[in-house]
């Protein structure tokens, strides 16, 4: 793990997020000694160790493939910031013909 | 006693003795909570009239019958806002469903009643993230309650809730339960369904009590624990009656003492306390000692890249299409996205977003996420070599004291350290709780310190019979902030 200069323009790109230049500046100095604490993890050897995404085992679950009730769509668009005709409304992202 | 200063225990007695209504204890609460509530700035919100309905019809033959708990705004209490402390639920999203743990509750007679503050989306150890207002101390007004569950804990500790449920993802229960001089358990993951609560990391998060006494808790763990289908990591294990340990004798129980807990840097009233405690279960019978968690030195480096890495992927719901805050403006598809999660989240939700982004990122994804996958497996590692030898583990629950409003916080990283203690037990999925061990007198004001108790997975019964027997040997649950 390499020091690395993190390049906040193309991690907000990646997640969405639109920064001023000001919340730029702030990030790049915050989150860069963030990672440069990081380096901790170089002290030690995991190269053979075996990885651990969860502290429990995780199991695929499954049910019986039949029909359960769930939300209306009355109910699934009632916290929706703009919607029309039992439909969530969103920002024209196709051009006319 | 008044009513706000009655244990869960205590209501119960008075309200199946009849000496006092469900009705009754909602008006009381609300009317404390409107005298004393806004200095402390605990509750989001707090809708008396909805809750007093349920009372007045509550089953006072159920287990939990007509007891209130607040609960933490980020577990979904059905026609209740959801808010998780942030701008970008505050504009009226109101929860479509019960939260899997709110179900039990109910069933057990539980009266939910008020929406408590927390850092935003449960990131933060201080309650100072929260979009939505500032939560102080009970104890000293200038300092912070502790985060992420700061409302709940400051409910709590004020005595302006009877029990509240918090969320826990690296220490969000124990170090503003210690902070606030409250009860705070942590249960094993996936005791305890983490359906319908808001994730932050899913890998990491788990709902818990937050109580004024070690009975409490075990009275409401009862009812928070068991299998559900909709959540995939929750365990299919028997649920013992936690109560059935109190009053249990310590005789023959071995604690043990991790080397790397007690180090150089602890405040020392913490310090001096927590070895006090150290005494008192001594005395208790228990045999004490010295262990060693020798990887507790990457915990702070591996949570702070798992966690980011699983919070940028689950807020990544949050677009501002299906709920949620969406921003005014034209522009395309994308532009709607960014402009919303920028105007919608706070700094610190942004922070780690870009965190957990970056480290997963394309060519840092081996070299930051999967190496901490494997220090996690270490850290998992010694745990399991320290139970081998001794059946529970003490340390503080925080290294230092409560601290002034605003002191870190443009210093994240010097934040992040603070959770030193809290930490490991999440990446290792393991139980722990904490109680109040002493007050210090700092500046004019007591402040509680906590004593952190860390158990085998799925042995939260030690932890409540160590702790109870703790707890009544010392005055620490007696005390309460001055009003």
């Amino acid at each position: 793990m390499a020091q690395q200069s993190i390049d906040i323009q193309h991690a907000a790109k990646l997640a969405r997020l639109q920064l001023s230049s000001s919340e730029v500046a702030e990030y790049q100095g915050q989150l860069g000694k963030v990672i440069d604490y990081m380096a901790t993890l170089e002290a030690y050897d995991l190269g053979e160790v075996e990885p651990m995404a969860h502290a429990m085992p995780v199991f695929d679950v499954w049910r019986e493939d039949v029909a359960r009730s769930g939300f209306t769509a009355e109910e699934a668009l009632l916290n929706a910031p703009r919607k029309a005709a039992g439909q969530f409304l969103v920002n024209r992202s196709v051009e006319d013909a | 006693m008044s009513i706000v200063d009655q244990s869960v225990a205590g209501l119960r007695r008075l309200l199946v003795s009849r000496e006092i209504s469900p009705g009754e204890v909602v008006r009381e609460l609300a009317a404390e909570v409107r005298s004393r509530g806004e200095e402390v700035g605990a509750y989001l919100a707090f809708d008396e009239e909805a809750a007093v309905k349920l009372a007045e019809k509550a089953d006072l033959s159920l287990p939990l019958g007509g007891v209130p708990v607040a609960v933490k705004d980020n577990i979904n209490v059905k026609g209740d806002p959801c808010s998780c402390g942030s701008k970008m639920l505050a504009g009226g999203y109101v929860a479509p469903y019960d939260a899997g743990c709110m179900e039990q509750l109910r069933a057990a007679g539980v009266i939910p009643l008020g929406r408590t503050n927390m850092d935003e989306f449960a990131m933060g150890s201080s309650t100072e993230n929260s979009a939505l207002g500032v939560t102080r101390n009970p104890w000293d007004l200038s300092r912070v309650p502790g985060g992420s569950s700061g409302g709940s804990a400051a409910a709590v500790g004020a005595h302006l809730a009877i029990a509240a449920l918090g969320s826990d993802t690296g220490g969000s229960i124990r170090q503003p339960a210690a902070f606030c001089g409250c009860v705070g358990l942590k249960p094993t993951y996936g005791r305890v369904s983490r359906y319908g609560l808001v994730a932050f990391a899913s890998s990491l998060d788990q709902i818990g009590p937050m109580t004024k006494t070690v009975e409490d808790s075990a009275l409401l763990l009862n009812h928070l624990c068991g299998k559900d289908g909709r959540d995939s990591t929750s365990l299919d294990e028997p649920v013992p009656d936690f109560t059935a340990v109190l009053g249990k004798s310590l005789k023959g129980l071995r604690a043990g003492l991790p080397k790397e807990y007690f180090i150089d840097g602890i405040d020392p009233a913490v310090r001096a306390s927590v070895d006090a405690a150290v005494k008192v279960l001594e005395e208790l019978g228990v045999e004490i000692e010295e262990i060693s968690l020798p990887h507790t030195e990457l915990a702070i480096a591996t949570y702070y890249i798992v966690a980011p890495a699983e919070a940028s992927t689950n807020l990544s719901r949050f677009d501002g299409v299906r709920y949620g805050y969406r921003a005014e403006g034209s522009g395309d598809l994308l532009e709607h996205y960014m402009a919303s999660r920028a105007e919608g989240f706070g700094p610190e939700v942004k922070r780690r977003i870009l965190l957990g982004t970056y480290v997963l990122s394309s060519g840092y994804y081996d070299a930051y996420y999967v190496k901490a996958q494997r220090a996690r497996a270490l850290i998992r590692e010694d745990f399991t070599q320290a139970f081998k030898k001794v059946d529970f583990i003490v340390s503080p629950t925080t290294p230092e004291l409560p601290f002034k409003l605003g002191a870190l916080k443009d210093d994240p990283l010097s934040m992040y350290l603070a959770d030193l203690f809290t930490i490991p037990p999440n990446l290792a999925g393991l139980p722990a709780l904490s109680l109040p061990c002493g007050l210090v007198e700092e500046g004019g004001a007591r402040l509680s310190v906590g004593l952190q108790l860390i158990g085998r997975a799925l042995d939260e019964s030690t932890l409540i019979q160590v702790a109870h027997a703790y707890e009544q040997s010392t005055p620490w649950h007696l005390e309460k902030p001055t009003r």
